[in-house]
């Protein structure tokens, strides 16, 4: 059962073969066989979680069951989900109880889906390896030495182990679809605003996004199926009819004009990722796709851009972690600033202290001009670049990331190393278009290869089509970690 | 050689709308802390704003009113800084697009000084922009602690920043005070100062004429138009006194003490914060279609100046009369409706000969009782034009009855002050009260011979050229008449018969 899609398990809880609480339970207790040697959770509920599954098979007896109803989802620890533990990885809000749902929670519980649990992530999602969790790093599953990725490390681990049926991510710069990459596993960021950020912990509010992470484009149909949709408390959530994501999947992929970036295809990648990517588009060629060469000029600038806006937002948004109304207090200070600074000194971990700290410095007065404003000049001119490539492509493909996974504490002491993981994933979020990441090969010590397609804004749809039709004639998705 | 001063206004103005600026929250005043603070008031993680309509709707309102450009978009921004009071650690405000631009306010201003005349002023508005308000932090209620309410935290506000137009404290406190005519009369503040739904920073500099600007100190949170007055005048005495006495004005945030009358410093430039202002991603920038904006131009009040102008184009009315009637939105409705019943009634029922016509006549009548009456009778009993006793109408038909005559203006007197305290109609007090008075021609004929001829001495005198004493046979005339007299007529009949 574990290695089944979220169709499969829908037919065998609607046939009666399980019910939702032996698949729950089922799942809880690999969970607890596997989950100290990978850290893939940090919250576990049985008891809520079962109750939801009672609730799920209730629905099988009345027949209103949906399509996810009764399926295992895990949440990544940055949504807020009432009753449960929200900690966003962060010593910040160790003791964080959420009051309420975020929209995507509610979407979920609406459609019946069982909240399996929180996954670990990078502190307020600020990472690409899964090292800067207050609750410690998340280990690939594919060879436990090595990182999942980040931020969305914990989730990418638990569907890449077979730890839930899928789950969710956020993607600020990459971080749903760099760890589905260097987990093997298929994810993706959908167009800025589609899914609503209401009660998703804001890193920076206008890169993030959440989308989900499952084991194939199929799956990551259905979940955008409960996941998309206009909600009122998001200003810029998007108003739009509601989509079915699975109504493309199976349209033939003759025509289809694929882009390659040459900026994506030089220095920096590594052979062996170079190789599964080469191999990947030939694929698509046989399919009918035509490859049409492309450039996107600013994307080289993407980096560092990010690197002001991010920050920049995030030291903006997380300033309501105070100490004043929730999460951690210094147990001891001298006076009100005191209070301030300790509870921030001790509740922060580096990263974040180091990204408050540079979006402080591109904030303020006599710098706002130099960085911040310019930094949005340059972020429009890489949204024109893909304007311009859609003119010639229907959508672009390219490496996720440079590499397969580093080894834990290889990038450790050097941030910037850290951050060009990123490299190729960062200009999607600055324009705010869909970009997916699937399993298209493996490279050097046999870690997986992500590739990545980047549609035009709300091409979900033809996305997850064009991911469909590779994995029916590929089989990489469905390759699992051995040994686990 | 004497001192400029250079004055400055930046008014906090609470809208009146039910919901918080960017939540659903209450905004209801006086709750127990912390009940109308949803989880956007307390700034929960994940919690994002949504911007309320209504607030929108009342910024450009008070554009129009004061003639300014409504931007077709404007942006709202993030204001960082930390404070117990401040849930997010900022504020969203609006920053270098604000939603209303240039606009004007004309002003009578009363000069406080001996013998100098009202004058008009013209103060120009820099801008008007949305943002909520803080919290309250509760000091003293705990020991060692502070508690920190946010009931409040989110009211939408509209601050109005003018330009260091004003020269005196009395302008100052003219422009305060049609500022806050305005707000109420278009309906976007409730005005309550001692609630904080109306307050004002005022920048206060001195200079030298002809001399660039001077270092300016500003004085916060002034909550009461004499406060304004007196923190000004004691502000400018001590800058003045400063630099004459070759001391300098360091720019300085102040706070002004009503139980001494001074203002102290309470936080100099040096702790000037840097705000770090950007524009804040979880709000689209706000777009405003003209047709949104003619929409609302189609719910604003007739304004008081437009209203004093046709007072006294159209009614006849002087300017001072006019200025009173205008000073808020309740009187000018309560004037025009008492106007209404009686010019109804006057234009048809009265012929005034002369007069021009009925409608000078009726507001005149109306303006006059109530500048008079009506406003010494609220000044005595502590009350606003809102919670007047008595109703337009039931002042309009008694107004009625001395236009035609049935009572007379003394009489008239008797009837308001009843209805004042004991309610009822005109027509029911002069019956009860016996207070018609007499315009039967015989009546007053045979009461004129009876004087006449029982003042024989006194008649001689005023025939023989004596006319002041025709004052003493209108006195003893109301006199046996129990005032009830028609006083035209009475003179007429004295008159005719005086002349013998």
């Amino acid at each position: 059962m574990i290695h089944s899609s979220l169709a499969q398990l829908g037919a065998a809880l609607r046939a009666k073969k399980i019910s939702s609480v032996e698949l729950t339970q089922g799942y809880l207790d690999r969970i607890a066989t596997l989950n100290p040697q990978l850290n893939a959770y940090v919250t576990l509920n049985p008891e809520m979680s079962l109750a939801q599954a009672r609730g799920a098979d209730a629905r099988f007896a009345a027949g209103t069951a949906e399509p996810l109803t009764g399926i295992p989802i895990a949440q990544k620890d940055i949504f807020c989900a009432k009753g449960w533990l929200t900690t966003c990885g962060s010593k910040m809000l160790h003791n964080f109880v959420s009051p309420y749902d975020a929209h995507v929670i509610e979407q979920f519980n609406r459609a019946g889906a069982i909240n399996l649990g929180k996954t670990n992530m990078d502190e307020f999602a600020m990472g690409s390896s899964n090292e800067t969790s207050h609750y410690g790093p998340v280990k690939n599953p594919w060879d436990t030495a090595r990182v999942p990725g980040g931020s969305s490390g914990g989730t990418a681990a638990a569907v890449a182990a077979r730890l839930c049926a899928a789950a969710t991510g956020t993607d600020t710069g990459g971080s749903i679809r760099q760890p589905a990459a260097l987990c093997g596993i298929s994810g993706l960021k959908p167009t800025y605003g589609v899914c609503s950020r209401y009660g998703m912990i804001a890193f920076a509010s206008s890169l993030d996004q959440a989308g989900p992470m499952g084991r194939s484009a199929e799956d990551l149909a259905l979940m955008m199926n409960v996941m998309a949709g206009f909600d009122e408390r998001d200003s810029t959530s998007l108003q739009r009819a509601r989509e079915d994501y699975t109504r493309d999947l199976n349209k033939p992929l003759s025509g289809l004009r694929i882009g390659l970036p040459k900026e994506f295809f030089a220095e920096g990648m590594g052979a062996d990722v170079a190789k599964a990517v080469e191999a990947a588009i030939a694929e698509y060629k046989k399919l009918g796709a035509t490859i049409v060469d492309i450039s996107l000029p600013n994307s080289r600038l993407s980096v560092p851009v990010y690197y002001v806006l991010a920050p920049a937002e995030a030291s903006s948004n997380l300033s309501r972690f105070d100490g004043v109304r929730y999460g951690y207090r210094a147990p001891e200070y001298s006076d009100l600033a005191d209070m301030y600074e300790k509870s921030r000194a001790q509740g922060f971990g580096a990263e974040v202290k180091r990204r408050i700290m540079i979006g402080t410095y591109v904030l303020s007065h006599g710098y706002y001009d130099a960085y911040y404003l310019q930094a949005q000049k340059i972020r429009r001119l890489i949204a024109q670049d893909f304007t311009e490539a859609y003119k010639q492509c229907d959508v672009i493909m390219g490496p996720t990331s440079p590499s397969t996974a580093f080894k834990l504490g290889e990038k450790g002491d050097d941030p910037v190393q850290m951050y060009l993981s990123d490299i190729y994933t960062i200009a999607v979020n600055l324009a705010g278009l869909p970009g997916m990441s699937i399993p298209c090969g493996f490279g050097e010590n046999n870690m997986p290869v992500g590739l990545q397609i980047i549609g035009n804004y709300f091409d979900e749809a033809r996305m997850l089509n064009v991911a469909h039709q590779y994995q029916l004639a590929t089989d990489w998705h469905n390759r699992a970690p051995h040994g686990l | 050689m004497t001192w400029e001063i250079v004055i400055g206004l930046e008014v906090h103005t609470q809208l009146s709308t039910n919901s918080k600026i960017f939540s659903g929250a209450s905004t209801a005043f006086g709750a127990e802390p912390n009940t109308q603070a949803d989880a956007v008031s307390l700034a929960l993680p994940g919690v994002l704003p949504v911007l309320n309509k209504g607030a929108v709707e009342r910024a450009i309102k008070f554009g129009l009113a004061t003639g300014a450009h409504i931007a077709p978009r404007s942006v709202f921004a993030r204001k960082n800084y930390f404070y117990p009071d401040l849930p997010k650690g900022y504020q969203i405000s609006q920053f270098d697009l604000p939603v209303v631009g240039q606009g004007a306010l004309t002003v009578q201003v009363e000069p406080l000084s001996g013998n100098a005349k009202p004058y008009e002023k013209t103060v120009r508005i820099t801008r008007a922009h949305l943002e909520e308000d803080a919290g309250k932090s509760l000091h003293g209620d705990f020991h060692g602690m502070t508690g920190i309410d946010l009931n409040r935290a989110g009211t939408p506000l509209l601050e109005i920043v003018s330009e260091p137009d004003m020269c005196s404290a009395a302008e100052a406190v003219a422009y305060a005070k049609a500022l806050h005519t305005l707000v109420r009369w278009i309906g976007i503040c409730d005005g309550n100062m001692q609630e904080g739904s109306f307050r004002c920073d005022v920048n206060v500099s001195v200079r030298k004429p002809g001399q660039p600007l001077g270092t300016r100190r500003e004085i916060k949170n002034l909550n009461s138009f004499k406060f304004m007055q007196q923190a000004i005048d004691y502000e400018v005495q001590w800058q003045i006194d400063t630099i004459e006495n070759g001391g300098k004005v360091q720019q300085a945030t102040v706070l002004f003490n009503p139980d001494t009358g001074e203002t102290r410093a309470m936080r100099s430039k040096e702790d000037a914060h840097d705000y770090r202002y950007f524009p804040d991603p979880d709000l689209l920038p706000l777009e405003i279609p003209s047709e949104w904006i003619e929409r609302v131009r189609g719910t604003l009040p007739e304004l008081p100046q437009a209203k004093q102008a046709r007072y006294v184009n159209d009614l006849g009315l002087s300017a001072y009369d006019a200025s009173i009637l205008t000073a808020s939105r309740e009187i000018a409705d309560f004037f025009e409706s008492s106007v209404n019943t009686l010019f109804s009634q006057v234009r048809s029922a009265i012929n005034l000969g002369a007069a021009p016509s009925a409608e000078p006549y009726a507001a005149k009548l109306c303006a006059n009782w109530i500048i008079g009456e009506v406003s010494a009778q609220l000044n005595r009993d502590g009350k606003d034009m809102s919670q007047c006793p008595i109703s337009a109408q039931q002042l309009g038909s008694m107004l009625q009855r001395i236009a035609d005559g049935t009572i007379s203006n003394s009489g008239a007197k008797e009837v308001f002050r009843t209805m004042w305290a004991e309610g009822g109609t005109a027509d029911a007090i002069i019956e009860a009260k016996g207070l018609k008075q007499v315009s039967d021609s015989g009546a007053i004929e045979a009461l004129v011979d009876e004087i006449i001829a029982a003042n024989a001495d006194k008649v001689a005198e005023y025939r023989s050229g004596k006319d002041k004493l025709f004052g003493f046979f209108v006195g003893i005339a109301m006199k046996a008449s129990k005032g009830k007299a028609n006083p035209a007529q009475l003179n007429d009949v004295l008159k005719k018969k005086l002349a013998g």
